[in-house]
């Protein structure tokens, strides 16, 4: 974590300050006082503090959480599922594993409050393969709970049953994609679903199901015990709460950061991170990891909040923050996004199957410097039928930080375009 | 062959939920300014399509799960912008434009990206013309130059004579594989890699052969454009040259539409058509199995022995000849064995011609030795013989029970119907002493299946069985039985001793599986039994059938849609034969020979005083009579008992001990080779009729090209030698010679060719404009009262002993054909299947010191036979089985021909034998 007055520690309370195998520490920091509290109310109740608190999704898409609670919550099924999205495969993003890694007990209480509010008796938490300590200090925090009640049968007396699993994913970009999330859990070819059915009418096995991210549900127990109006207090109005942002690149203090909901970027990279970490100016900032946009110097005062990114057309993503000082190049970046989608698209429509291709070999070409006038062109009609028409979000977004590239950059492509003829 | 239920066969969750959205309540919104009423829970494209607005799609099919994959049927719904209308469910007021600027961008997008990496090798591309995505880059005017591509680079896969596979052409939008898993239910495809480089192949991208593929070629069919091509019409045709003429597959009894497709005059593919049996689906007989229509083998000429020798005649030699020597005998020294290959016109013609010209009933054909218990069990029990019910209606039954039928390898497009019902959730029971593909479906099916493993020969106990803990269970259908049936009070006296106890010992199923099986098949809504030669190829094949009626009455299983007792029959016009009365005791229509009305009636219409009234003789007793020198002379059109007939040692004396024998076929089988005249037939290709399938539907076959050589139709044939006999055979064409039936037969008073289209009719169609009856017995059995029979069990004729300690059990299997005239003729399937071979359990076989591949020496009280160990896990221990098709290792050659005491049916299911190493 980076060390930064303006930080908070509200979600990351916990991170290097207690001991994440022993859950006697982290009942000590006012662990499980939330799950308590939730088990004297109604799951209405909880359903209602979670709505009331504005709390969005901190996966990318920053759909209010409390809504899709409420959904699930209002689906009859004999079964229903809540599911914890671990498969943090963003790149520069490392959020959840910080959290998973130093406070697993708050995600596993998260989880169980989550399983009462909507009704389910059965979580699961999807996490990559590369996350081993997560993976060991989850797997040890589900025992330690099981073993002291708080999870399995008849929870502290409640006679509410809720029990986790861990599956672990097989290292494929797109099954962070939620519906391609639950074929992969469900043991199939991880490809997206087309929606609607949207998960909480018909999710994992069919079944009503509440798919939220890490650190999104690190937020439940803080809510729970601190109130909706306390929570309410930090960030903006319309997006609420803290954000850990990763900052990497060319920054003095690269490193992960809380922070409220809309600070500027620039606060964050010169007041933060220290600002560039060589003698060259700022070039380029791409927000949101790699499906997000690439950006000028210009966009610094921008907020990071939700609402204040939708206006632009920008999103805030994972909350990774790439930092390129001058004497980086814009095409060997846009080039190796365009490698990183073609390598991760699962092949299953047009447009992101042949589009991520495509991408790749003109910005190839591009690079090599023999592309013709046409191609720039190309890229950007690419571009708009991939996010108009692909399956999925990874389709729709893999051309996001080329066409921005090209937006923002432009002089540098004709550049090298123009050379090449 | 895979005999698991593949992964993903099941609808997928987001199929099941868009299932439960379609209501019958109607939805009302806008396309293209024009106002569309469709049921909630539609489609956009569904609702477009209702309005014929043309969408384009490349990985939608109406009858797969939906893909969404291909991006071309993209329309804009206001509020929404652009959405694959495949995918969308309506909305009340939804408004949708479907070729906007930026739809048609989209489209034109999707198709420069696929094209970017296809071949533009139109020019030699088999597909051209039949190519969905040249037809979409028409309309559309993309040229696949517009995106610099690279291909895949993947090599063609030609190493199967089936299925060719360039996989370069290949757009993914992956029908085949949904074709094969949701459909065919075999989900030998799949999609391997990802990104670009996705490959849709088998598992481990290994060969077809290698894989559980059964080379249906259904893949085929769906896919749009030339990845998949059938490999023995390639290079023969463009598609635009070639004819297609709607016909139906001569292979098995289920009738598949086919379009026989000819260039110049050649046979040059097949490709399946929108029958009401297969619904655009095929086998890998009916896709691949027609080389054999224009074979070298084919008999060109009449032929004549002369000196020991066959030597080519003209027509008038040997129609003279053969009306001369036909003439030397006595009616009851002459016999008659027609064919369920030919038409029901040439049938009825050979039995007129047998009664009025030979004066004999001595005709009978291979329905003998297929489903004569049939037809003597349920004309008597039900009044009717034939399937009740309707093919498409076996995809609707709540539970399915399927006894002593291989359905997948029999009748494999019936198999298709079976698995769609249990995808939509139906139970599934199998009896069968092998463990068949739908067996371990049953198996893997959990709670709704279950596969019972009797002991061949003991099905009677069996049923009486389930009877049993029906009655016990409370699942009789009381008011049924009251109402529509009679006798039930002795068989419930009679199957009070069959306890699932004494039942489990005497079939070797365990009690709990009997008791699984009766609540399964007892609880549905509506419950439909399948059964073929399992249960009717045995001494007692009458009272194996009775005693399913019993089971389908007690439980008010008849008379009702998606229900019934189906016999499956064999072959392509087995009904037709029987109903034309191709029978030695039966005059068309099932009216009896010994029925003076009923004689009086033919004999009137065909001009004689009266018709022979001594029932003749049976196949196996005419084979006998023969033998002992009674039947001196014979007429046979299209069937080689040499191979079909039980104990083929005893045949062949009997043939040889003939005077006079003549065949007509369209090859020179086993049995012509015996003859003194041979006739050369003309294939179905060449030939009109009607082949009335297995769902006692009447189907046109239509002439798709002229008849090999100087061969000619039966009904030609037939009515030439009428002729040279002094009987006044005068028709011009088979429609005339079916409106003499339509006159003559009440089920098929209203037939008339050009009602039969596309969809034919179903029996009975008592007059001219009736729609035909999809399932029988609806409002009263045939015979007024459905009767139960009181049926005790009575063991197998042969039971194994010390010196022939296995049973012999033998079968068709899905790659071959009856005596194998056709099929071993079709090259494709002869690479696949060669040669015969005996499948022989594990432990058995290690017992026996053999192992896969070795030949063993096989042999029964009969005779001996030395074929290919073939060691499986599909008979138990006790039991071997062996295919019937391969006439140098015959199986018939081992056995015996005992025989049901009523309907004359051979035991061909139960034999007792030997195997041995051969040293």
């Amino acid at each position: 974590m980076i060390d930064s007055p303006l930080a908070l520690r509200n979600i990351t309370r916990n991170i290097d300050k207690i001991d994440p195998e022993s859950i006697e520490e982290y009942l000590k920091t006012d662990g499980y006082e939330a799950l308590k509290k939730t088990l004297t109310m109604k799951p209405k109740e909880i359903v209602s503090i979670i709505r009331d608190s504005g709390l969005r999704g901190r996966g990318g898409a920053g759909y209010p959480t409390g809504l899709k609670w409420y959904f699930a919550a209002n689906t009859q099924s004999d079964a229903k599922y809540v599911i914890c999205n671990a498969d943090e495969g963003e790149p520069g993003t490392f959020k959840d594993r910080i959290l998973m890694e130093g406070d697993p007990f708050s995600l596993i209480e998260a989880l169980t409050i989550a399983g009462y509010a909507i009704g389910s008796n059965k979580g699961y938490i999807y996490i990559r393969d590369e996350y081993r300590l997560s993976i060991r200090r989850l797997q040890n925090a589900i025992e330690k709970a099981q073993q002291s009640g708080y999870l399995g049968l008849n929870i502290l007396g409640s006679g509410f049953d809720f029990d986790l699993e861990i599956s672990i994913g097989a290292g494929s970009y797109v099954c962070g994609e939620e519906t391609a999330l639950f074929e992969s859990l469900e043991g199939k070819r991880g490809e997206p679903r087309i929606k609607p059915p949207y998960p909480t009418e018909s999710g994992l096995f069919g079944k009503p199901t509440v798919i939220n991210n890490v650190e999104t549900l690190v937020n439940i127990p803080l809510i729970v015990n601190r109130g909706a109006d306390w929570f309410k207090e930090i960030g903006t109005e319309c997006s609420p709460g803290t954000k850990i942002f990763t900052l990497s690149g060319d920054v003095a203090r690269p490193g992960a950061i809380e922070l409220p909901l809309g600070t500027t970027l620039r606060e964050l990279i010169y007041e933060v991170a220290g600002g560039i970490s060589s003698e060259e100016k700022l070039k380029m900032i791409q927000l949101g990891g790699a499906a997000g946009h690439c950006l000028s110097p210009d966009y610094l005062d921008i907020s990071l909040d939700f609402d204040s990114l939708a206006v632009k057309g920008l999103s805030l993503g994972s909350g990774a923050i790439l930092v390129l000082d001058e004497s980086r190049s814009i095409i060997k970046t846009a080039y190796s996004l365009a490698k990183f989608f073609c390598h991760e698209s699962c092949g299953q429509c047009t447009p992101c199957r042949e589009g991520t291709l495509q991408q790749k070999e003109i910005l190839g070409r591009i690079l090599s410097k023999k592309s013709s006038e046409k191609d720039l062109e190309l890229l950007e009609r690419l571009s708009v039928s991939m996010v108009q028409t692909s399956l999925c979000p990874l389709g729709q977004t893999a051309s996001l930080g080329i066409s921005s590239a090209i937006k923002h950059f432009k002089e540098e492509f004709l550049s090298y375009s123009e050379r090449g003829i | 062959m895979s005999k698991r239920i593949p992964k993903n066969f099941f609808p997928s969750e987001t199929e099941s939920y868009r299932k439960e959205q379609l209501k019958d309540t109607r939805v009302g919104l806008i396309i293209d300014g024009e106002k569309v009423w469709v049921p909630e829970g539609s489609t956009v494209l569904d609702a477009a399509r209702e309005i014929s607005k043309d969408i384009p799609t490349l990985c939608h099919h109406p009858k797969l799960s939906v893909s969404g994959s291909c991006r071309m049927c993209l329309v804009e719904v206001d509020q929404r912008g652009l959405q694959t209308s495949c995918s969308t469910i309506i909305q009340e007021d939804m408004v949708v434009h479907t070729e906007t600027e930026s739809v048609i961008a989209g489209r034109k997008q999707a198709l420069k990206l696929l094209l970017s990496d296809h071949p533009l090798d139109c020019l030699t591309c088999e597909m051209a013309g039949n190519c969905k995505l040249q037809d979409y880059a028409y309309r559309y005017q993309v040229t696949g130059t517009e995106i610099e591509g690279r291909q895949r680079g993947y090599l063609d896969d030609d190493s199967n004579p089936f299925i060719y596979r360039e996989f370069d052409k290949c757009i993914n939008c992956t029908q085949c594989i949904r074709m094969c898993t949701e459909v065919q239910g075999i989900g030998a495809l799949t999609v391997e890699g990802s990104g670009f480089f996705v490959k849709v192949t088998t598992e481990g991208d290994v060969p077809l052969q290698d894989s559980p593929c059964v080379f249906c070629g259904n893949c085929i069919t769906v896919c749009p454009t030339g990845a998949l091509t059938a490999k023995p019409s390639r290079g023969l045709a463009r598609t635009w040259e070639r004819e297609k003429t709607l016909t139906v597959c001569p292979y098995c009894g289920v009738g598949c539409a086919i379009y026989l497709e000819t260039k110049n005059g050649r046979v040059v593919g097949v490709e399946p058509a929108n029958g009401p049996a297969n619904e655009n689906l095929l086998c890998v007989k009916g896709r691949f199995g027609w080389d054999f229509i224009q074979h070298q083998d084919r008999l060109t000429d009449p032929l004549i022995r002369k000196d020991g020798e066959l030597v080519p005649v003209s027509w008038e030699e040997a129609i003279r000849y053969t009306a001369k020597k036909l003439k030397e005998y006595d009616s009851e020294a002459l016999g008659v064995l027609s064919s369920a290959k030919c038409t029901n016109e040439e049938n009825y013609l050979l039995q007129k011609f047998t009664r009025m010209v030979l004066g004999t009933n001595n005709i009978d054909h291979c329905a003998r030795l297929c489903h004569a218990s049939t037809v003597a069990a349920l004309a008597e029990v039900f009044g009717s013989a034939a399937m009740t019910n309707s093919i498409a209606e076996i995809e609707d039954a709540k539970a399915i029970f399927i006894i002593g039928s291989n359905t997948t390898e029999s009748h494999p497009v019936i198999g298709l119907r079976v698995k769609a019902a249990v995808r939509k959730g139906a139970a599934l029971v199998v009896a069968d002493p092998r463990g068949i593909e739908l067996a371990r479906w049953a198996e893997e099916l959990g709670d709704r299946g279950v596969w019972l493993r009797q002991r061949p020969g003991s099905d009677v106990a069996l049923l009486n069985g389930l009877l049993h803990v029906l009655i016990r269970d409370n699942l009789i259908d009381e008011a049924f039985v009251a109402e529509r049936t009679e006798g039930f009070n002795e068989v419930r006296e009679l199957v009070k001793e069959y306890t699932p106890e004494r039942t489990a010992r005497i079939t070797g199923i365990p009690e709990e599986k009997l008791v699984k099986a009766a609540h399964l098949y007892g609880e549905a809504e509506t419950a439909s039994i399948l059964y073929a030669m399992g249960i009717t190829q045995h001494t007692t094949g009458t009272d194996n059938v009775a005693a399913i009626a019993n089971l389908a009455m007690a439980t008010g299983n008849l008379g009702k849609e998606n229900a019934g007792v189906n016999a499956l029959r064999g072959q392509n016009n087995v009904q037709g034969s029987s109903d034309m009365a191709a029978l030695p005791n039966l005059l068309p229509g099932y009216r009896k020979v010994s029925d003076p009305t009923a004689r009086k009636q033919f004999a009137d219409a065909w001009g004689l005083e009266d018709l022979p009234s001594e029932e003749g003789l049976t196949v196996v007793k005419m084979m006998e009579a023969a033998h002992a020198g009674v039947i001196k002379a014979m007429f046979i059109m299209g069937e080689n008992p040499m191979v079909s007939d039980p104990d083929t040692n005893h045949v062949r004396e009997a043939l040889n001990n003939l005077d006079f024998l003549v065949v007509s076929d369209i090859f020179l089988t086993e049995t012509a080779m015996l003859a003194d005249v041979v006739l050369p037939s003309a294939s179905f290709a060449e030939r009109e009729g009607t082949f009335t399938n297995t769902e006692r539907r009447i189907q046109l076959i239509r002439k798709a090209i002229e008849p090999v050589g100087n061969s000619k139709s039966d009904w030609e044939i037939i009515s030439d030698l009428a002729k040279a006999m002094g009987y006044d055979f005068a028709y011009e064409n088979p429609k005339e010679i079916m409106l003499e039936i339509a006159s003559l037969v009440p089920a098929y008073a209203g037939v008339r060719y050009q009602d039969l289209g596309t969809q034919g009719l179903q029996w009975p169609v008592p007059y001219e404009g009736h729609p035909g009856t999809n399932y029988l017995h609806r409002d009263g059995f045939a015979r007024g009262k459905g009767l139960f029979k009181a049926i005790d069990f009575i063991p197998p004729v042969e039971e194994p002993d010390e010196n022939y300690p296995l049973v012999l059990t033998t079968g068709r299997i899905l790659y071959h054909y009856h005596t194998g005239s056709m099929s071993r003729r079709v090259e494709a399937l002869d690479w696949l299947v060669k040669e015969g071979y005996i499948e022989i359990h594990p432990e058995r076989a290690k017992e026996l010191g053999v192992t896969d591949g070795e030949l063993v020496k096989v042999s029964s009280r009969r005779g001996e036979i030395v074929t290919r160990a073939r060691v499986v896990d599909v008979t138990d221990r006790d039991t071997v089985f062996m295919p019937f098709h391969f006439a140098e290792a015959a199986a018939n050659v081992l056995t015996h021909r005992e025989l049901d005491p009523k309907a004359k049916i051979p035991e061909f299911k139960v034999s007792a034998v030997r195997v041995e190493k051969v040293e």
